[in-house]
């Protein structure tokens, strides 16, 4: 019993950043805009989420630090693709790269250095509860956060009167134009949330998920976190089981290995992401209400002609 | 759009070069990693040694180095353009950058290459590389000893014969304390993503292991044992910051002696290709201080650290294959050819190697 709540730990521990990033990145395609800087925002998110929680000794305000780097180099790419209309795949793509390698620059100082763990939930009477205790009660904050953030953007997008407007800009920013809405201005807030998240995401890195800071050690989990909004039709619930089920696969493979199942390791390394992809798009086979959800101006730039 | 990748892909590597050029009477030695310096491991290492380079030969030299450079053939364009930059010297400091560097010596026969784990040379590209796997065989003892479950949990990156020579000294060694020992090995198919090696760790404990080794450059394994307040072994530098009541030892990477004589060498003019492979008794493999285990023990590994010194090799015989068949003979020692292609498991490693 134990090794099977261990297990779900390491899965949640192992998904939550991917669904905080993608759930981030959901809104911001959602209102017409495609940032492939998620990487680049993330590692930004863990080197201010360590650096800050290393200079001031609080994890906490590591946290807040890791949302607040996000957001504000989330800002860069706003202005220059929704003020000056850049080309949002190239801005996005310089943003990783420009991520990657300043918080390479800035973490020279934090490198061997051990950070700070933010400590798990502990409620008395509940926690120590058997097997569902630690499950519901014993997690680090950010898995907390990570799921009420999916509910809420749930709920925002789909039963709120701006999460419709939105989606509407989304959908044709023209249009949305034509009929008064501020454009540019729900596009800038949609970005910075996006920005916040990925940063929040790369904060659950270096203070839950290896308290430390290293070079690149995102290693690429923004770029599952863009495909996971992508095949999962930008759906929020759907990019929850997205991020659990690679979560899941991934851990499934590791414990397979140590099992020693004799099935080639190369092999089991990629299942995760063809069996993420394969029930992704087995849930998304309806052509129809896929259209529907696809923000059918993404990635093109907005340039107000009055 | 792929222009414009490449385009970028090229500026942020022109920016990555740490060029410190001016004077042409100076040596330009420059160094190539396949990791980020700040990895905090194996890159990390490398890059200490040359540091001790400007150190010691100070207004003698100038170094540059690239950082991030992947393995394969994106490596050519690597070495091509130190090649150019004027790099009379060049280390190549990854596995993966063997053939790039085999084909980039042919076309600058002037400079003077070298390779770290290969084996392939030329008359201007020399390896080197370091006996790991001795420092493999005394952690392979520790964790015998220390171990009550008789399991340790192996991280490994590539089966390339430099990992699973490490594998095979470890169990050597654990064997020589407790036959029945067994190692649970995950392949993680990575040499750097913090997370995934703390995901092999805890996959690892939860099944029963209660000592992790890792042939993986970050600490992030370590942590987790602290955590679980288990034992573990540090990789390429000492990590025992990261894990002050979990790290056993540390298999420690001392490339500056060495980076120091060849680049004396190229001044001299001296210079040759080399084929050396350095270890513990020349100083380039470093065990951290034994730590967190009883005195018996500690006495046990600095004696055979001691004798690995004095020359004697871990893989003697008798060894008999995994499959059973014999591979060494009593008191036989393992030439370094067949080391240097090792792609077999000794007997009792209880895993497949991936082809």
């Amino acid at each position: 019993m134990d090794i099977t709540v261990n297990i779900l730990l390491t899965i949640a521990t192992a998904a939550t950043p991917l669904l905080i990033a993608a759930i981030g990145e959901l809104v911001v395609e959602r209102s017409g805009v495609l940032n492939l800087g998620v990487e680049g925002m993330m590692i930004m998110g863990a080197v201010g989420g360590f650096g800050a929680s290393y200079l001031t000794g609080s994890p906490w305000i590591g946290l807040l630090a890791a949302i607040a780097m996000g957001a504000v180099f989330s800002l860069l790419f706003a202005v220059m693709t929704l003020s000056l209309a850049t080309n949002q795949v190239a801005t996005g793509l310089s943003l990783t790269l420009l991520g990657l390698g300043l918080s390479g620059m800035m973490g020279t100082s934090f490198v061997g250095q051990p950070g700070e763990r933010l400590p798990n939930i502990d409620i008395p009477g509940l926690t120590s509860i058997p097997v569902i205790g630690r499950l519901l009660f014993g997690q680090d904050p950010i898995f907390y956060i990570s799921i009420a953030l999916t509910a809420a953007v749930m709920w925002f997008l789909f039963k709120t009167r701006t999460g419709l407007t939105l989606r509407s800009i989304g959908d044709s920013h023209t249009s949305a134009h034509a009929l008064g809405i501020k454009v540019i201005r729900y596009r800038y807030l949609a970005v910075i949330f996006g920005g916040a998240c990925a940063g929040l995401a790369g904060g659950h890195l270096s203070l839950v998920y290896t308290p430390q800071w290293v070079e690149n050690m995102s290693a690429g989990r923004g770029w599952i976190a863009l495909a996971l909004v992508v095949f999962a039709s930008w759906r929020p619930w759907r990019v929850l089981a997205g991020a659990y089920i690679f979560g899941a696969v991934w851990i499934g493979q590791l414990h397979a290995q140590a099992f020693g199942i004799p099935v080639p390791s190369q092999f089991l390394s990629s299942l995760p992401y063809l069996a993420t992809v394969v029930v992704l798009v087995l849930i998304s086979r309806n052509k129809r209400l896929t259209m529907m959800n696809t923000p059918a101006s993404l990635g093109q730039p907005f340039v107000p002609d009055r | 759009m792929k222009k414009l990748l490449i385009a970028l892909m090229t500026t942020t590597a022109a920016l990555s070069l740490a060029a410190t050029a001016e004077a042409a009477d100076k040596l330009k030695a420059c160094w190539v990693y396949t990791g980020p310096i700040g990895d905090f491991g194996y890159s990390y290492q490398h890059d200490q040694g040359r540091l001790e380079v400007e150190k010691a030969l100070g207004d003698k030299v100038e170094t540059a180095y690239l950082e991030n450079v992947s393995e394969g053939p994106d490596a050519d364009r690597a070495f091509e353009r130190l090649a150019r930059e004027g790099c009379k010297i060049i280390f190549g400091t990854s596995f993966g950058f063997m053939d790039p560097e085999v084909k980039v010596a042919k076309k600058f026969p002037k400079v003077m290459f070298e390779h770290a784990t290969g084996y392939k040379t030329s008359d201007n590209l020399g390896i080197y590389n370091a006996r790991f796997y001795e420092g493999r065989y005394v952690l392979g003892q520790i964790a015998a000893k220390e171990s009550k479950a008789g399991v340790a949990g192996y991280i490994v990156s590539f089966p390339i014969p430099e990992v699973v020579m490490g594998i095979n000294s470890f169990m050597l060694g654990a064997q020589s304390i407790n036959p029945n020992f067994k190692a649970k090995i995950v392949w993680v198919n990575s040499w750097f993503d913090p997370g995934k090696e703390a995901d092999a760790a805890k996959a690892l404990f939860d099944q029963g292991a209660d000592i992790i080794v890792q042939h993986t450059d970050s600490t992030a394994a370590l942590q987790v044992a602290e955590e679980r307040k288990l034992h573990g072994f540090g990789q390429s530098s000492d990590m025992i910051k990261f894990a002050p009541n979990a790290q056993l030892t540390s298999l420690t990477d001392e490339w500056g002696p060495y980076y120091i004589s060849r680049v004396q060498a190229a001044l001299d003019g001296t210079w040759k290709p080399d084929n050396v492979w350095l270890g513990i008794k020349d100083g380039a493999v470093k065990l951290a201080p034994f730590t967190n285990m009883p005195d018996d023990v500690k006495a046990m590994a600095e004696a055979t650290e001691k004798k690995i010194a004095g020359g004697w090799n871990p893989f003697t015989g008798p060894v008999a294959k995994q499959d059973g068949t014999p591979w060494l003979k009593d008191g036989e020692v393992a030439d370094d050819g067949t080391l240097l292609g090792m792609n077999f498991y000794v007997k009792g490693v209880d895993d497949k190697l991936p082809q």
